[in-house]
């Protein structure tokens, strides 16, 4: 039963990461992003998804994904209809799930968030239902196939699994709200692991709707640059095996990491900007904090949401400065996004991924296209292949809606 | 009693706007009439169960953010401010902490559709203003934003079923003591696409829109409690709707004679064997996914508070992901 609510194991549980998955416009899994986002590679290049010809901006950070599927338990048949953002989170599921060690669970809990499921199948129904009324041909596959409960039905039946599903669609905040919530649920013992991660692909209406906002930049992007001038977008997927310690330790696997505070808050100034003060996030973080029972100046290493547009970065960077106070100057940030582009509500996953990997590996991610930082950082933001020691690192993702999410991750010595 | 309560019920339904006209249009029994909407480039129209115009503009329509919000967003704070009561005001002042969940299946179609209509034309022309309402969450942040509130809001997408799913969360906020209450809303909207899009699978069902909500706080002080959710069984290649529908109500039970069942029967879908009292207000509403969900519990528990039953069981066979049932009942510590 889903309620009464259970907790059967515990009510203050430690929550580790067991196994992660990855797949950007850098390449499918860890090792490639690890390499790619530890030297700074950007991977921008011109939009050949669909026609940009009309649009302000050209490029994008666009996935190559592979020709063939890892084999799963899913069907041929359900493999051959699937879509861009299926595979993206297939892959990184299956990577998740090889390296976490699980064997079938029956009733797994998953969360997933994603803003747009396959939208781009969406699309193609529009535009037939307009351009073709008559024709119903491929119609009722395109309906069933773009709703994001679709892609995560793929993924139960891709490793057998059958347990509640939770989608959210908190806008650029999804991913991060996603394993913010599976460790909630581990955290206060419903469960013993969850499933959690963050997927979408890039596609048109997505592509034109930011550009409409003149929120696109027509170069690739530069975060907390004094000259950024706007987003790039780009797709991919991570996945995470998140799982009580005790569990983890019991069965001898490998720790990644721990998720040590999680934080959400709403910002309510407008449906697309922040409030100039930054009172959400700076909320968000401090919440992040208060549950990780630690204060910023224990913070080694942020990963900010670090968009490029105007807007976000100054928001961020007050809420950062009035968060950090004497610490900021000492504080390492750095937006991933200058490397693999905005990845909606993809970005949150990834970039908890990318402070695991950071944490493991003992290094700082880099802007290497930052060119003169907007004086507003009381930061300093890492601008090239940095090694550190590092212990603590917190993820920011703020979404339109003013949704705002901070995770905090532990290195796991 | 789990020491989780309904302390609100709203509804904005094909019915008209508020529980009471829900009540009724339930208590007659009847599917309540169609409307006809166009199809543009069909020469058939469609059928679908649109929500009427309100007896007078919502005073909340004149707030900044609701201005140019879509019909979703609009019954979505209706019925939000129907379920809150007074308890509105004391969010917006600061005293009451109050997560916010909005569930959906289809989400803000009507804009979405207009918008890619603008980027088929030509993306350079594209509008800027347009854009955002179609995100998922813009209901949810309208919501946060009219009320002014600055706690946990989320949106979850995926079939009917999300509903509970919705309230399952709601539950967890609640005991874990992140809100003091907490609103979770289904909601979708009448627009051609989505009517077309149904018609492909279900030729006989009529497509309808609004929005259902509910209130909770852990406060003992309602007159009915949440007393159970079933596990979320999902429609998968090893094991289909009907499957899932058995073990959801295996687990869900019988009940007692005198309870009262809200399920997700459609005009055209076959009955289950429940011998006792039963809502179908699929039946009389249309097909309104994540909205019907809601319904059947505002059903439900208002069916409760109207002392017509001691307990009600809300039965969800959802559209394309999930069957997952819930238990309320009478409060009896009040």
């Amino acid at each position: 039963m889903l309620f009464p609510l259970s907790r059967n194991v515990g009510s203050d549980n430690r929550v580790v990461v067991t196994g992660a998955g990855v797949v950007t416009a850098l390449g499918a899994g860890w090792n490639i992003n690890a390499a790619g986002f530890r030297a700074g590679k950007t991977a921008m290049r011109p939009v050949t998804l669909f026609d940009v010809s009309r649009q302000r901006t050209k490029i994008a950070a666009e996935i190559d994904l592979p020709e063939h599927l890892p084999p799963t338990q899913l069907a041929a048949k359900k493999v051959q209809r699937l879509n861009r953002a299926s595979k993206m989170l297939l892959l990184a599921a299956h990577e998740a799930w090889t390296r976490s060690g699980w064997q079938l669970e029956e009733n797994l809990p998953v969360v997933l968030g994603t803003t747009s499921g396959e939208m781009s199948l969406g699309q193609e129904y529009l535009r037939q239902a307009i351009g073709a009324p008559g024709v119903f041909k491929k119609q009722a596959t395109r309906v069933v196939h773009y709703q994001a409960q679709r892609q995560a039905l793929d993924l139960c039946d891709a490793f057998d699994f059958c347990g509640p599903m939770t989608i959210i669609s908190n806008a650029c905040a999804s991913g991060a709200n996603a394993i913010g919530h599976a460790f909630e649920q581990i955290k206060n013992g419903r469960a013993e692991k969850v499933l959690a991660g963050g997927y979408d692909a890039l596609c048109h209406l997505t592509f034109a709707g930011f550009d409409s906002l003149q929120a696109l930049a027509p170069t690739p992007c530069r975060p907390f640059d004094v000259e950024r001038n706007g987003l790039t977008l780009g797709e991919g997927a991570a996945v995470l095996t998140l799982e009580n310690f005790t569990s983890a330790q019991k069965r001898g696997a490998e720790i990644l990491g721990e998720i040590s505070g999680y934080g959400a808050a709403t910002d309510t100034h407008h449906l697309t900007q922040p409030h100039p003060d930054g009172n959400a996030a700076l909320a968000s973080m401090n919440a992040a904090c208060a549950v990780a029972k630690i204060s910023p100046e224990q913070i080694d290493y942020l990963n900010a949401h670090g968009t490029a547009t105007p807007q976000n970065d100054a928001t961020e960077s007050a809420a950062i400065n009035r968060w950090a106070g004497a610490h900021a100057k000492n504080l390492p940030v750095s937006s991933t996004k200058a490397s693999i582009g905005h990845l909606l509500g993809a970005a949150g996953a990834v970039e908890a991924v990318v402070c695991l990997m950071a944490l493991r590996g003992q290094w700082l991610p880099p802007e290497i296209s930052l060119d003169k930082i907007d004086p507003v950082c009381r930061f300093p933001v890492v601008r090239e292949p940095t090694d550190a020691k590092i212990e603590t690192a917190l993820s920011n993702s703020f979404g339109f809606g003013g949704a705002n999410a901070t995770l905090i991750f532990r290195r796991w010595a | 009693m789990s020491g989780i309560f309904v302390h609100g019920l709203g509804a904005v339904s094909p019915a008209g706007w508020g529980v009471a006209a829900l009540r009724e249009a339930l208590k007659k029994n009847e599917p309540l009439p169609v409307q006809i909407l166009a199809r543009p480039g069909w020469q058939k129209n469609l059928s679908v169960r649109s929500v009427p115009q309100p007896p007078a503009r919502p005073a909340f329509l004149a707030h900044p953010r609701l201005r140019r919000a879509g019909t979703m967003s609009q019954h979505t704070v209706a019925a939000a401010l129907e379920a809150l009561g007074e308890d509105a005001a004391q969010v917006q002042s600061g005293a009451r902490r109050l997560g916010v969940i909005v569930c959906m299946m289809a989400g803000g179609v009507a804009y979405s559709r207009r918008f890619y209509e603008e980027v088929l034309r030509d993306p350079a022309t594209a509008s800027p203003l347009i854009f955002p309402e179609t995100v998922f969450n813009a209901p949810a942040s309208h919501l946060g934003a009219y009320l002014n509130s600055p706690m946990v809001n989320y949106t979850l997408v995926g079939d009917d079923g999300t509903f509970l799913l919705g309230v399952v969360l709601a539950a967890d906020w609640l005991d874990n003591g992140q809100v003091d209450g907490c609103i979770v809303v289904g909601t979708e909207e009448v627009d051609w696409i989505v009517a077309d899009a149904l018609r492909l699978f279900r030729r006989a069902t009529i497509y309808g829109g609004g929005a259902g909500a509910l209130y909770f706080k852990k406060n003992p002080a309602a007159a009915v409690g949440l007393s159970a959710i079933t596990d979320s069984f999902p429609f998968t290649q090893t094991q289909n709707r009907a499957a899932a529908a058995r073990k959801m109500r295996s687990q869900l039970g019988d009940g007692a004679r005198d309870e009262l069942l809200c399920d997700s029967e459609t005009e055209d879908s076959a009955g289950h064997g429940w011998s006792g009292a039963r809502l179908s207000p699929k039946t009389i509403f249309g097909e309104a996914f994540v909205a019907s969900a809601a319904w059947q519990c505002v059903a439900a528990c208002d069916a409760i508070r109207q002392e017509n039953f001691p307990a009600a069981r809300v039965s969800i066979v959802g559209a394309n992901q999930q069957a997952v049932g819930a238990r309320f009942e009478r409060n009896q510590i009040l």
